[in-house]
């Protein structure tokens, strides 16, 4: 019984865990969805928000919620800006260009971020706006517990999860993305301004990124500028697990990344955690590629 | 030795810059750093023509080409290690090793991962490349001499410039002649359209892996020279930003070029050491923000490569 306990508490830690990368797996999969880009400064973007909200709390002493929208408004102009200065002019250069450039922008984020005169490359405590409180329950012997930090970043990807949603499937706007994702080309002919579409996907992503980032530094209260490099490829590693372009999917995929991931860490060791993330994408690849939720596909 | 009559004129060029090199090293013109780097920079078009093999010319993307590099490098030096093969004379024995050690890697890993196309391939070999990173990271498990995340210390210092110059010419040259072969038609066919290539009989899944595997194979000949040449291995010299830059190398090259990409990796690792070297100690720090800027840069100016300028 102790041992299911064990399991339990460890299942609930890496669903913590699986719930911030389903934050950031969101964005990638809106913006490969839309572009067919896998964005690699999506991680940084991530790390941009916790910085921002480090800075916010530290200095400031904004209440959270105001954190919250603040952070969010500032990475969702950065994720304007990245798209407008550095992918715009190459959205008709072959495909691999524009993944250079990605890992360009991603690489200048870090190196930019880590200058002395920035956020230096040093470990930084972050501030946690409130205690820990841990809640306690006891059912049928099996006993489990949440933080309060558990619970804020449950509710906070469920209620962007059904947001995402409703902005997807409920408004105007996001019938113009899954027009413009669908055929880019006849999009345009039907009068979407693909420009603009593209433009609030990225803007989107990265806010739900930037919210990741929140939520993951009051989770593990340490930031770095190289923080978002891991994160954001698990990230997409669980977009493509779920399906890419699936939003249910990198909900799911980035529950299953991160429960696996605490999971090995705590029965196995933790330097193989990064390995078997890999082995479970290479056996849903092989088995089904276009991913657990993908549409049968004939190329992938 | 048609071989060698038919690519006199490049075997010929090759021994002009040789003897130009030899002499500006001998008479201690450039420091023992320049030459560390021109010798490195002969490793890394190998590795880049590797994986021009596989992406350039056939197709297959793959963001996990520094996992056979490091396999390649630790194979070839655990190999000189244990065995006290430590000399110049064994050499081409562990560096022939070290690129067999990756092919066969690459033929285990390419049978079920090469079914897979474009960005999934992409997700798939970055996963794989990973995978590596771990295992090298943990290798001390297995043996203490491979080190794990301490690093592989010790290793002989063998490689020089001819043992890098002349084994790169030699693979490049083999390529050359592999390309133009009825196989590297197979190849450029895959590439251009796979479906077309199987329908009028091209056995697509083993050209596919065959490119893979020699790709790879060229991977682990340059990681082999590269663990005698700095005679330290860590396993972060092989993650994800290592795959990036041969990848960046045969972009900016030019996809399907060998002689661009002998250009490319002289002028990306040229300039990535050049800055270390030209800009002042203070401002160092800012290496890592203009090289990105560069990168992106040279994207939007030549986004087919620094030879092309437009739609090859």
């Amino acid at each position: 019984m102790e041992q299911a306990s064990y399991i339990l508490s460890q299942v609930i830690n890496g669903l913590q865990l699986g719930a911030v990368y389903a934050l950031i797996a969101l964005g990638y999969t809106m913006v490969y969805g839309i572009l067919r880009l896998i964005n690699f400064a999506h991680g940084d973007i991530f790390m941009l928000g916790a910085f921002i909200a480090y800075f916010l709390l530290s200095r400031f002493g904004m209440p959270i919620y105001l954190v919250f929208l603040a952070t969010m408004a500032v990475t969702a102009l950065a994720g304007y800006l990245m798209e407008k200065i550095a992918y715009k002019p190459l959205r008709n250069a072959p495909k691999i260009s524009l993944l250079i450039t990605a890992v360009g922008v991603s690489l200048f984020l870090e190196y930019f971020c880590s200058l002395k005169a920035v956020f230096t490359p040093d470990y930084i405590a972050f501030p946690r706006p409130f205690e820990v409180e841990t809640y306690n329950f006891s059912l049928g012997g099996l006993e489990f517990s949440f933080t309060n930090i558990q619970v804020l970043i449950f509710a906070i990807t469920f209620s962007a999860l059904v947001l995402l949603y409703l902005l997807i499937y409920r408004t105007k706007q996001g019938k113009a993305m899954r027009a413009v994702s669908y055929d880019r080309e006849t999009a345009a002919l039907m009068g979407i301004n693909i420009d603009n579409t593209v433009s609030l996907t990225f803007m989107v992503g990265a806010a739900l990124a930037g919210m990741g980032g929140i939520l993951y530094a009051m989770a593990y209260p340490q930031i770095n500028v190289f923080m978002g490099i891991m994160p954001g490829i698990k990230s997409f590693i669980a977009a493509v697990l779920g399906g890419i372009g699936i939003i249910h999917g990198a909900v799911i995929g980035g529950l299953i990344v991160g429960t696996s991931e605490v999971i090995v860490s705590a029965f196995l060791s933790s330097t193989y955690r990064d390995g078997v993330i890999f082995i479970i994408l290479l056996i849903v690849l092989l088995v089904k590629p276009s991913g657990i939720f993908g549409k049968r596909i004939d190329k992938v | 030795m048609r071989f060698f009559l038919e690519s006199k004129r490049h075997i010929l060029l090759a021994l002009v810059i040789y003897a130009a090199l030899r002499l500006l090293f001998s008479l201690g013109i450039v420091s023992e750093y320049i030459e560390q780097v021109v010798i490195y920079v002969f490793i890394v078009i190998l590795a880049a023509t590797g994986l021009n093999v596989i992406y350039g010319y056939t197709g297959q993307f793959s963001l996990g080409h520094a996992a056979f590099y490091g396999i390649g490098a630790y194979t070839s030096a655990y190999l000189a290690k244990t065995s006290g093969l430590e000399s110049i004379f064994f050499f081409p024995a562990t560096i022939l090793a070290g690129g067999l050690m990756a092919a066969l890697v690459a033929y285990v890993i390419g049978i079920p991962i090469l079914r897979l196309r474009d960005d999934f391939l992409g997700i798939a070999t970055l996963g794989f490349g990973i995978l590596v990173r771990v295992f090298f990271d943990n290798s001390d498990r297995i043996s203490e001499v491979l080190g794990g995340s301490r690093g592989f210390t010790g290793i002989v210092k063998l490689t020089n410039l001819e043992t890098a110059f002349f084994v790169t010419v030699f693979l490049l040259l083999v390529t050359r002649n592999l390309i133009t072969s009825r196989y590297g038609l197979f190849w450029r066919c895959i590439k251009e359209d796979e479906t077309a290539s199987a329908s009028i009989g091209i056995n697509t899944a083993r050209m596919k892996l065959m490119a893979f595997v020699y790709g790879c194979f060229l991977a682990g000949v340059a990681g082999a020279l590269y663990a005698h040449l700095y005679t330290f291995l860590h396993p972060s010299n092989f993650d994800f930003l290592r795959s990036i830059d041969f990848l960046i190398i045969v972009i900016l090259g030019g996809m399907g070029n060998i002689a661009g990409t002998i250009y490319a990796g002289f002028i990306w690792v040229g300039f990535i050491e050049g800055l270390r070297i030209a800009l002042p100690g203070n401002i160092l720090d800012l290496r890592w923000v203009f090289i990105p800027l560069l990168l992106i840069a040279l994207m939007m100016w030549r986004p087919y490569g620094l030879m092309t300028k437009k739609k090859g």
